[in-house]
């Protein structure tokens, strides 16, 4: 059948645009400047300031993305149970926010988060005391969950959506209780959300540079900060390729942990 | 005793009335069958005894106690969904063994039970498959077992043979008598398949609207239906306008009828119902009024024909075809003439109308 | 008791998510240039905005690159989508599989693994590498938009226009098309979005001469960013949201027109 062929385009991205592109970067990762075989720029990330960095943003992303997973569940639960979880909704409040800048949106939380900002004025009001995270490890993790919530909210949201009424009533009609629904019923039907929704706020978590550019005032150095660097600053092209296979790496395993909670393997992006 | 009461209960969703006023009890050990058309209120009725709903006014009586607000997992109540329902992330056992788990039975009690639900849904050895691997009729029987595992005093059935086709319907209706003599509980079953409830029932509860139409054995209700929609709604029927004369004497279509009913008064309006296989056929003259075949379709034990006879058309069947055209007479015989007093208010009337 | 808890919870995520969007708003209306205090009602920004020609550069080139990449992510994906239906279950499953990389790759790896292979060819980076990164991210979410849609379609209804002697390609737009539209056009609105809100693969790839308002803006996060980008921000927010309310309330008239 030649209508198979109405996927050549399609191909020719793949090749050009992920697989090439893919094996270049391997190539410079395993090369050095003059093109020769090395493994120099892997196991730099042994020395002790890469290491660091991708210890920090491992752990800010474990904190980021179980922050994320603690929001957003019962937040999907209100959804699923209230007339508002149209779709009509969940597109206003979840989509609508990328159509400003992720950069701007970032960047106001500086002004929010500042020592005299808008956030430690309402604290001294109430009399709290005030918050000053900002420039700090703690400051990035808010910026990353406040990127990258969406992003759990709507998997999980898709997943619950999806759960047949029935089978609720049923667990309650056998006798469940509503938490022994909730443990044995609900959250498995929902695993196939879930991991997707790690997956998304892990990976650009562990990898991002930006945020923890402008809320960390570069005091927090990522491994993706190393990375970038390497590309703009210092233009040591083979030593960023290096490390970031090495990230890479950590992707594919986290991702393969996550992986295993998801028995079904129905795992969906959107 | 009732086992179960049901006491002037009213439900209404987004200010629909669904039940109003709904009285209902249930025997320990019946086989009860509400039946009606889609949205008489059978299904709310069945959801507020498996405590899915609660009714805006009225109690539920389980053995005399009031269960009204009683939450779903606390009754000895179980159900059997449309859909199945069943667990999709469990194996079988896993699915069967669920409310034994949750009251915390010993493994071996567990493994005991899975084991006899399974032979007496006729699914022996299926403990390790998953729910997607089973067929619709293979899953409602699983359904059945998983309910049934808990021993509860009644089990609620909503339209559990809906999805499947004919051929395992009937089969899974006789399943069903059978489990239900083996296990000795309540059934309430709810259908709005006529032939379902006249199988199966001890009892059957005709519904419309909200309101109970008739209750009564299958024969009463196929063969004394009270109202023009009962008469409707179970089998088919010739319906036909007439006058009682004086006890045991109905005019039809201005011809005079024997009949054995009584009490209706002296010439007043109501309502016949002649049951299409009571017609009898005959030649021109033989029979009480005469008419023409104007259609004829053979539909397996008999043939099913339209007769147009005194400016009525009617359904008659038998298994001697008179082929279209042919002037025929027909007759009924007094006890096959069912009389039904006309509704009376508007009120009465729109009971009376379908849907 | 429950429902004002649940209230409460959905109001602090709603917080969360717009404080620092509100907190743009009222920015770019404030007199003075200091992010920290407000100096007065001012609409400077905003005539500067419109006399700035870089921004507006950047703002012409993020508009034209998100919907040429979305057009042709589109155009693409969806005839990669039948192409892909007619495969067998081995091969269909490996293309999936490897369409979903750029989604699961850390776009910081799919910025740099393009910039190197451009200049690796001897491609030099400019608008067109940038295009080419972006339809290659946006092809992936077409391809998850209309797959499921294609998916459900009835093939029947397929064979039953052939049947009726529709051609081949009239049969695909009269009777296949119009079932997988919804799938079409969320994943070419989907492709915009993720084009104008991209900001890493874009820093990689773009060279020095051009900028999109995401360049733009991080080139100025350590100078200190213009309230002028607020300025524009905000219009473009509220002209996004003006368009999805109307959107909504057009939807919501059909299906109302549809219930009766």
């Amino acid at each position: 059948m030649t209508k198979r062929f109405f996927s050549g385009p399609f191909l020719i991205f793949i090749l050009c645009g992920t697989l090439i592109p893919l094996g270049v970067i391997a190539f410079y990762g395993i090369t050095d400047r003059s093109g020769s075989f090395t493994f120099d720029n892997i196991t730099a990330i042994a020395t002790p300031e890469h290491r660091e960095a991708l210890f920090l943003a491992l752990a800010l992303a474990f904190i980021s993305t179980v922050i994320c997973l603690i929001i957003a569940f019962p937040l999907g639960l209100i959804l699923k149970d209230s007339k508002l979880g149209k779709k009509g909704f969940m597109v206003f409040v979840f989509i609508l926010p990328m159509w400003m800048n992720f950069l701007l949106r970032t960047m106001a939380w500086q002004v929010l988060l500042e020592r005299n900002g808008i956030i430690n004025q309402v604290l001294g009001f109430i009399g709290l005391p005030s918050l000053d995270i900002i420039n700090t490890p703690a400051a990035v993790v808010l910026g990353m969950v406040y990127d990258y919530l969406p992003f759990m909210i709507l998997p999980i949201y898709n997943a619950l959506i999806k759960i047949d009424k029935h089978v609720i009533e049923a667990a309650y009609d056998l006798g469940a209780s509503g938490i022994q629904v909730f443990r044995k019923v609900i959250v498995p039907l929902s695993v196939p959300g879930i991991v997707s929704g790690v997956t998304m706020v892990f990976v650009p978590s562990l990898t991002t540079f930006a945020v923890s550019n402008m809320l960390g005032g570069g005091k927090v150095n990522l491994i993706g900060n190393i990375i970038e660097q390497e590309f703009t600053a210092s233009s040591n092209w083979n030593l960023g390729a290096g490390l970031s296979l090495v990230m890479m790496i950590f992707i594919v395993i986290s991702m393969a942990l996550i992986e295993k909670f998801d028995r079904n393997g129905e795992g969906n992006i959107l | 005793m009732a086992l179960i009461e049901l006491v002037d209960i009213s439900k209404s969703f987004d200010g629909e009335l669904v039940l109003d006023e709904f009285n209902l009890k249930i025997k320990e050990n019946e086989f009860i069958t509400l039946l009606g058309p889609s949205g008489c209120g059978k299904t709310t009725t069945l959801r507020i005894l498996g405590g899915f709903e609660t009714p805006d006014t009225g109690k539920v009586l389980f053995n005399g106690q009031d269960i009204t607000g009683l939450a779903p997992n606390k009754r000895q109540i179980n159900t059997v969904f449309q859909k199945y329902a069943l667990f999709p992330h469990m194996s079988i056992a896993d699915n069967i063994a669920f409310g034994l788990k949750i009251s915390g039975k010993s493994k071996e009690y567990i493994r005991d039970k899975v084991k006899y639900a399974l032979k007496l849904v006729n699914l022996s050895g299926y403990e390790k498959r998953s729910v997607d691997s089973l067929s619709g009729g293979q899953q409602q029987r699983i359904a059945i077992a998983r309910a049934i595992v808990n021993e509860p005093r009644v089990l609620l059935l909503d339209e559990p043979l809906g999805a499947l086709d004919l051929k395992l319907r009937q089969e899974m209706q006789y399943e069903l008598i059978r489990l239900k003599n083996e296990l000795g509980i309540t059934f309430l079953y709810v259908t709005h398949d006529q032939e379902e409830a006249l199988t199966m029932s001890d009892k059957v509860v005709v519904m419309n609207q909200g309101y109970i139409q008739q209750m009564g054995t299958p024969e009463e209700i196929y063969n004394e239906p009270e109202n023009a929609f009962v008469a409707d709604f179970i089998g088919d029927s010739n319906i036909v306008p007439g006058i009682m004369m004086e006890d045991r004497v109905v005019k039809i279509c201005d011809h005079i009828f024997p009949c054995i009913d009584e009490g209706f008064g002296r010439k007043k309006p109501v309502d016949v119902v002649i049951r299409p296989e009571d017609i009898i056929i005959g030649n021109p003259g033989e029979g009480i009024i005469d008419g023409v075949v104007t259609s004829n379709v053979f539909i397996g034990v008999h043939y099913e024909m339209c007769i147009e006879a005194a400016g009525f058309e009617w359904l008659a069947q038998n298994t001697k075809s008179y082929p279209v055209g042919t002037k025929v007479s027909i007759n009924v015989i007094p006890e096959n003439i069912q009389i039904m007093n006309k509704p009376q208010s508007e009120d009465e009337e729109a009971m009376a109308l379908d849907d | 008791m429950k429902k004002t808890f649940k209230g409460i919870y959905l109001l602090l995520i709603m917080l969360f998510l717009y404080l620092p969007i509100f907190t743009l708003m009222v920015l770019s209306f404030n007199g003075g240039k200091t992010m920290n205090a407000w100096v007065g009602f001012s609409l400077e920004w905003y005539e500067e905005m419109f006399n700035n020609r870089q921004i507006m550069e950047a703002l012409w080139n993020t508009v034209t690159i998100a919907f040429w990449a979305a057009t042709i992510a589109t155009v693409v994906g969806v005839m990669a989508c039948i192409g892909i239906n007619f495969m067998k279950e081995r091969h269909r499953s490996l293309l999936m599989g490897i369409n979903n990389i750029p989604l699961l790759n850390a776009d910081i790896v799919t910025g740099i693994s393009l910039m190197l292979a451009f200049l690796l060819f001897g491609i030099s980076l400019n608008y067109g590498t940038v295009l080419f990164a972006h339809i290659t991210f946006c092809i992936p979410y077409v391809i998850l938009s209309v797959m499921p849609k294609l998916k459900q379609l009835e093939n029947h209804t397929y064979e039953a226009a052939l049947d009726l002697g529709a051609s081949p390609i009239y049969a695909f737009f009269k009777v296949v098309m119009p079932d997988i539209m919804p799938g079409i056009i969320s994943g070419f609105l989907l492709s915009f979005t993720m084009s104008v809100d991209d900001f890493v693969i874009t820093h990689f790839t773009r060279g020095a001469g051009i900028n999109t308002l995401s360049t733009l803006i991080y080139s100025q996060v350590r100078v200190g960013i213009r309230p002028t980008l607020y300025a524009l921000s905000t219009l473009i927010f509220v002209a996004v949201f003006v368009v999805l309310v109307i959107v909504n309330i057009i939807g919501n008239k059909k299906e109302e027109r549809k219930d009766l």
